[in-house]
């Protein structure tokens, strides 16, 4: 189900044209079939996994949900003859039930999850402890299928859950509906993750042809395209052959594939999730936003709130809150206060939370532990920036800079190069290759390779780069264009042969100079392997 | 509805001319460097007159020539070749050429035997592309894709060819609307000599059966030619290597004999026929040049003549004068190439 695929791109004009062409009250329905059938035409084992993850938590949130609507019509009934302490005790009672059946849903939810991703990681680090420290057999790895997706609807129904939990929302009474929300096809790929409350607004609404919401949808995948295929994989080249013998490429090549991974990312990610969002807009399904753009952000924390934001959100509202305000944690605090002092004993809590937080984000990505690192670089970098920021406060007072446009420039470029070099322990996905290759920036002097020809040895030509900056300058301008207003409306008021020549151009610029079919590789979205 | 034909329709129109044109602009002429690419297409422009069709690989078109058959025997002939092209391109191609004509004989190199299954993309694209649309030429991307390949790319092979804009020369605007014929009838000519020196030794193989992939496509090219009373003839042309083994000419012999198939192995009748490998090949061994094209020519046409029933048409104007303008045109040809050839060793 790879969005590049032609498979894909047909199927889901068939689907478009199909769910406009039937009855409105059937198109939640056919939008359920077409998301299952596409699921089961990528592997038809991957139809098992969602459905014990979507029947589970259907099941334990309607339960979860019923016993609400109990205890509501109860103490309603009971309004007079109820004491407080009897309401507390009843409350109590309920509250005990439904957390049994959210603690099964996401023992069965998270227990999959973490059985499918991460046993082998587990293996290996046992063998690792195993063979250093005796002549044991290793354990076998197991051959464990992944289902695409799995991080992404796996995080969506324990958001749900727990949204039902605590009375956001009531739980959907359709199993095709809620199957739905869990399977809808164009975010299974790689997110975003979306809320139940967000998506369901619009996911089974009645939806009637609108030239303006179908054009708008296309549009919008046509940049994902753009973005994916001009960019994300032409980029893809070069950086490949960097990462292929990293001991070839030290000194400013390191510098050379941070820049290569920083724009091919964000290309390739955000260009998935412009081409997911656009699918479901040219159906009028809204999906939550998941960028904003990040690379415009002048420091650490402000570029988390933009990057990857259904993500941020989830772990803010479902790991850290809820960690935070904990009974363990409460205790905690207040022993921390008791021997640290309050200035530091109140930090201790809410930098375990943290912690906790970025060590999850960075299994999350990937059962390695280079990601496990990548993440806790990224929360040491956030808890130091926390610790300075009444230095920075004091510098800011002091110089008068923070409204100054090269000011903020200078941290816009800082926060780029600090992301884009934590996130290198990612790309070589190993970590003391990665420091290694950070350090030899310092210690191997050939800057000369940027002009000296040794470029166009990465497989990229001269039109390739020239292709790299068009794109990145184009990026840059609608980025810069969209935050008053955006690109498509402002092109909507053009003349129509004005437009119509834009969108056609763009095509056609995907159409040639887009790195598919044969003679590359195929390169599947980075997100899909979450 | 106004909004429809005011708008959407002249874009409609606009984005399938630009397409179609980069399409043309982009996808590779063959017009100098590879002309083996532009060989199939060639067909559709010439009179479909052909009592025998030749079909086959480089084995066919570098070695029969349809006009020294015309000049000497009076025969109408055209060689469907095409470069490493794979039995089951070679049924389809017959399918095709069936939708145009019935030829009496078809004279099929079993060559292409050796290959069990799809091979090489560009070798595909080379017999694929230049073939009109029909469902044989549907069928025959269909058994041809290699792995990696997808149908959708032989549709619009802007998909396939999109890069090419980086790489476009002066040929890809020149042949944008019109193309020049590289072979004559089929025939692709070759004055140059280059003699036999030595012969690579055949390699050993796992396996000397032929495959059940290329013997199916042989079983349907009989029974298509039965089906239409064509008689099909098997050739294996003098080509020195790629080796031909004992084990493969003794299949095809049972196969000739068990379905009373005439089959002429030239590597047997080489001295027969005079092929003299000092001078008859431009490649050491592996292709004909123009002498041994001739000479190839010249034997199974008298052999098509007395044994196969094919007329003599050259007291027919309808044929006359479709071929001696043609004729014309490959003695020309080849008096160009003798000259050029000439001016190359000077």
């Amino acid at each position: 189900m790879s969005f590049t695929s032609y498979e894909f791109i047909l199927a889901v004009a068939a689907v478009v044209v199909i769910y406009y062409s039937i009855p409105k009250r059937f198109q939640w329905m056919f939008l359920l079939g077409a998301s299952y059938l596409l699921y089961f035409s990528a592997d038809p084992s991957y139809l098992i996994f969602i459905s014990i993850t979507t029947l589970t938590t259907y099941l334990a949130a309607k339960k979860i949900s019923r016993l609400s609507q109990e205890k509501t019509a109860y103490l309603k009934e009971n309004k007079t003859t109820l004491d407080r302490e009897a309401k507390k005790a009843y409350k109590e009672g309920v509250k005990k039930k439904q957390r049994l059946f959210l603690h099964l849903a996401l023992l069965v939810d998270l227990g999959l999850l973490i059985g499918i991703k991460y046993t082998n990681f587990i293996i290996e680090n046992i063998n690792g402890i195993i063979t250093s420290v005796s002549n044991m057999e290793p354990i076998s790895y197991l051959d464990i299928i992944m289902p695409l997706g799995i991080s992404f609807y796996t995080f969506q129904t324990v958001g749900y859950l727990v949204d039902v939990y605590n009375e956001k929302y009531e739980a959907q009474n359709s199993y095709g509906k809620f199957a739905l929300f869990v399977g809808f096809f164009p975010q299974l790929s790689q997110g975003p993750i979306s809320r139940y409350n967000d998506l369901s607004e619009t996911l089974y609404a009645e939806h009637k042809f609108d030239t303006k919401v179908v054009a708008f949808g296309l549009q919008r995948i046509l940049w994902g395209y753009f973005k994916k295929l001009v960019i994300a994989d032409r980029v893809l080249i070069g950086l490949k052959t960097l990462l292929a013998a990293p001991e070839n490429y030290p000194g400013v090549y390191f510098f050379v594939a941070m820049m290569f991974y920083a724009i091919q990312l964000y290309a390739d990610f955000t260009g998935g999730i412009d081409i997911t969002i656009g699918i479901a807009e040219t159906m009028g399904i809204k999906v939550k936003e998941n960028f904003m753009r990040p690379y415009f952000s002048k420091n650490i924390k402000e570029y988390w709130n933009r990057w990857h934001m259904t993500m941020g959100s989830w772990f803010t509202d479902y790991i850290f809150y809820p960690i935070s305000v904990s009974g363990f944690m409460l205790k905690l605090s207040k022993k921390a206060r008791q021997v640290l002092g309050e200035n530091i004993g109140k930090r201790v809590p809410v930098y375990l939370a943290t912690i906790l937080v970025w060590f999850t984000t960075g299994i999350w990505h990937g059962a390695s532990w280079n990601f496990i690192v990548w993440g806790l670089a990224n929360c040491v970098v956030i808890l130091i920036s926390q610790e300075l920021s009444p230095l920075y406060v004091k510098f800011h007072n002091r110089f008068d800079v923070e409204g100054k446009l090269w000011y903020k420039t200078f941290c816009v470029i800082r926060t780029i190069l600090l992301m884009s070099a934590l996130r290198m322990f990612d790309c070589y996905r190993d970590v003391t290759v990665t420091i290694k290759m950070f350090f030899s920036m310092f210690t191997t002097w050939n800057i000369s390779a940027l002009w000296d020809g040794s470029m166009l040895e990465l497989g990229l030509n001269g039109t390739d780069y020239l292709i790299i900056l068009f794109g990145v300058v184009l990026i840059f301008t609608v980025s810069m264009l969209q935050r008053r207003k955006q690109v498509r409306e402002r092109i909507l008021a053009l003349p129509y042969p004005a437009r119509a020549a834009i969108w056609l151009t763009l095509f056609v610029v995907v159409l040639l100079a887009g790195a598919y079919g044969q003679g590359y590789d195929e390169s599947s979205f980075i997100y899909n392997q979450f | 509805m106004k909004k429809v034909l005011q708008k959407i329709l002249p874009t409609i129109v606009v984005v399938v001319l630009v397409l179609a044109f980069l399409q043309e602009l982009l996808t590779p002429k063959y017009m100098t460097d590879i002309i083996e690419g532009a060989m199939i297409e060639e067909y559709y422009d010439s009179e479909k007159n052909h009592d025998v069709l030749f079909l086959g690989d480089c084995e066919v078109y570098e070695n029969i020539s349809p006009c020294r058959l015309w000049e000497k025997y009076g025969i109408s002939s055209y060689v469907r070749g095409s470069a490493q092209q794979l039995i089951w391109q070679s049924y389809y191609l017959l399918e095709d050429t069936l939708q145009y004509e019935t030829p009496e004989v078809v004279v099929f190199n079993i060559m292409s035997l050796m290959h069990a299954g799809p091979e090489n993309e560009a070798y595909n694209r080379m017999t694929i592309d230049g073939m009109r649309w029909s469902s044989a030429k549907w069928n025959s991307i269909q058994a041809s894709m290699t792995e990696d390949e997808n149908a959708l790319d032989y549709v619009f092979p802007i998909l396939r060819y999109h890069t090419r804009w980086s790489e476009l020369t002066a040929e890809d605007f020149e042949y944008l609307f019109h193309k020049d014929p590289v072979t004559f009838e089929g025939y692709y000519l070759r004055v140059d000599v280059r003699p036999v020196t030595s012969i690579p030794e055949p390699k050993r193989l796992a396996n000397y059966q032929f495959a059940d992939y290329p013997m199916e496509y042989l079983d349907k090219m009989r029974e298509l030619c039965d089906e239409k009373g064509i008689e099909l003839v098997f050739v294996k042309a003098p080509s020195l290597f790629p080796h031909w083994y004992d084990e493969w000419e003794a299949q095809v012999d049972a196969y000739a004999e068990e379905y009373d198939i005439t089959y002429y192995n030239f590597l047997e009748l080489a001295e027969e026929i005079g092929i003299d490998y000092t001078t008859d090949t431009y490649d050491a061994g592996m292709h004909m040049n123009l002498s041994g094209a001739e000479k190839m020519s010249d034997y199974i046409g008298a052999k098509l003549l007395e044994d196969h029933g094919i007329t003599d048409h050259r007291d027919e104007e309808a044929y006359v004068s479709v071929w001696e303008p043609k004729l014309e045109a490959y003695k020309k040809a080849i008096e160009d190439a003798i000259a050029e050839e000439a001016a190359k060793k000077q």
